[in-house]
């Protein structure tokens, strides 16, 4: 490969990684601030850099909006005193987070997220780092292992708390990683259907929904799904592994200034992942609305469009995200493992087989 | 003894045992929350009312006339629970307007951080000097600066009413006696 086509890559890179870094920081502030309204409280809206807060108008609107806050939330985790306990495992104490955050950050290589059309041919592309074929499957096989961290966090803190908080959060993650994928089969059952072009690629899944979303043809698995993305996210009401009231933090315990902010971010990141999966799979990605055209011109500005609108949507879901933290109360543990288990895994499976005999008839016909 | 009263459960309709419809009602309350009115008050810039009574510093008042009206006869350093409060008194300067006053505090100091808000200084204040008002906020870097000394409780104090002018009386009295009254 030539030396200039890397420097692109990695340049891409790097600006995808800010962007999703920058997104995991304002989904925090989102967070923040939805809390506070649903509670009656304004949230956030003090921090400010004083020369932008001198701009009229604007200034003081994006102070009241609370825009610096995540900077603020930042730079404070980076200058707080670094500590280390010193009944650690140090390798792996240190380790945890970064594998946290890795996975999270990985999986968004295949997360296409807008669409190019070339005003010349007339062939649109999507806009993505690494268009691979098997965009589901890669997802499924990298974010299973953002549980590591959680595992050797919990592990490595040598400390009950920590340790329970990471064995609930590990047991959680792969009974919900069943009900994940299977709910999301037939999608791809679908997709692959005799007569239709295919794949496991997450943009074929958007160009298959531009007349029809998923969310209105697959309900079941919109639900399915959706549910097992909260718990995968460890979001309220499946937050066992904090689990604040029974576990003083969970598994991030004994872990504080960047540290703990990295496993922040990691959280975030995979909420910002999650939603646009969803997002990508059943909300139709950038596709307009369902049964319109896409209005998206050829051209950039089309591709700047999709994006917004994809973005838009993603939006939503987070704060969609939030709002159900302040609605439904925390399942208890055995609970969750019942909803797990017993239900949603035989509804998946149900809905799978459903789908697959649903297929072969209309095949047959 | 106590009634004991079972209540039979019925049991979850499928639609409750899905838990859908029951998220959806209260997805509901949540958004409706969103758009009510905040009950938040952005404290230094907007301050809750103060009550009538209520006992915040406590500082000293000047009448309508200007004249400090704490004769420093110290029955507040007296009563103060927490011994907050040290008067020193002193004698009014030859040739002043308030001359037939008897006394004026030379320095009058309450200790901010011994302080009680208890309010017996007030009720105890024959001169009704010394008031309780509705400042409640107070800090400072060091403990000199928790001292509020006289010049800072004046500040504080401000004007205040004064339904008796005593003093007024009392002198306008000595001079209608000395000019040949019927004192």
């Amino acid at each position: 490969m030539e030396i200039s086509t890397l420097l692109i890559k990695v340049l891409f890179a790097i600006i995808m990684i800010v962007a999703v870094m920058t997104m995991a920081g304002y989904s925090v502030l989102i967070e923040r601030k939805v809390s506070g309204w649903v509670q009656g409280r304004v949230g956030p809206n003090r921090t400010s850099i004083p020369w932008i807060h001198a701009i009229p108008v604007l200034g003081p609107f994006l102070t009241k909006l609370g825009i610096f806050q995540p900077l603020a939330d930042g730079l404070k985790f980076l200058f707080k005193e670094e500590i280390t306990p010193g009944h650690v495992n140090k390798t792996y104490y240190y380790l945890a987070p970064i594998i946290a955050l890795v996975p999270a950050l990985t999986t968004m290589v295949v997360v296409p997220f807008g669409q190019y059309t070339d005003p010349a041919t007339g062939v649109s592309q999507p806009l993505m780092l690494a268009p691979l074929d098997i965009g589901i499957l890669f997802i499924f096989a990298i974010s299973s292992l953002g549980v590591y961290g959680v595992v050797l966090a919990g592990w490595s803190s040598n400390n009950k708390y920590s340790f329970l908080g990471a064995i609930r959060s590990s047991a959680q993650m792969i009974s919900y990683e069943l009900s994940l994928g299977l709910s999301v089969f037939p999608l791809f059952l679908w997709l692959n259907a005799p007569g239709v072009e295919g794949g496991l690629g997450l943009t074929s899944v958007v160009d298959y929904q531009q007349s029809m979303w998923f969310i209105i043809s697959q309900p079941l698995s919109a639900i399915l799904f959706l549910v097992a993305i909260f718990a995968e996210t460890n979001r309220l009401p499946f937050d066992m592994a904090e689990s604040e009231t029974d576990l003083v933090g969970g598994f991030h315990t004994e872990y504080g200034c960047f540290k703990f902010g990295i496993f922040f971010v990691a959280e975030y990141a995979h909420i910002v992942i999650g939603s646009a999966l969803f997002v990508l799979l059943f909300v139709g990605g950038w596709n307009f609305l369902p049964f319109f055209a896409d209005p998206w011109p050829a051209g950039w500005i089309g591709g700047v469009l999709s994006t917004i609108w994809f973005l838009l949507k993603v939006l939503v879901l987070i704060v969609f995200f939030v709002l159900i933290r302040w609605t439904i109360p925390r399942f208890r543990y055995d609970q969750v493992m019942k909803l797990g288990w017993t239900i949603l895994l035989p509804l998946a499976i149900g809905n799978l087989i459903l789908n697959a005999i649903i297929i072969a008839f209309v095949d047959s016909q | 003894m106590a009634q004991t009263k079972v209540i039979e459960r019925k049991p979850l309709s499928f639609s409750e045992r899905t838990y859908l419809p029951q998220i959806a009602s209260g997805l509901k309350t949540t958004i409706s929350h969103i758009f009510q009115p905040k009950v938040t008050l952005q404290y230094p810039e907007e301050r809750p009312p103060i009550p009538e009574g209520y006992r915040g510093v406590p500082t000293l008042v000047k009448d309508p006339n200007g004249r400090e009206k704490c004769v420093s006869c110290q029955l507040c350093e007296f009563v103060c629970p927490p011994r907050a409060i040290r008067i020193t008194p002193g004698e009014i300067t030859e040739g002043d307007e308030h001359e037939h006053v008897e006394k004026a505090p030379e320095e009058f100091e309450i200790n901010m951080l011994r302080c009680i808000y208890c309010g017996l200084c007030q009720e105890v204040c024959p001169e009704e000097a010394i008031f309780l008002q509705d400042i409640y906020s107070v800090s400072g870097y060091s403990r000199e600066e928790m001292v509020n000394k006289k010049e800072k409780l004046y500040e504080l104090g401000g004007t205040l009413p004064d339904s008796h002018y005593k003093w007024d009386k009392k002198k306008a009295a000595e001079e209608a006696a000395a000019s040949g009254g019927q004192h």
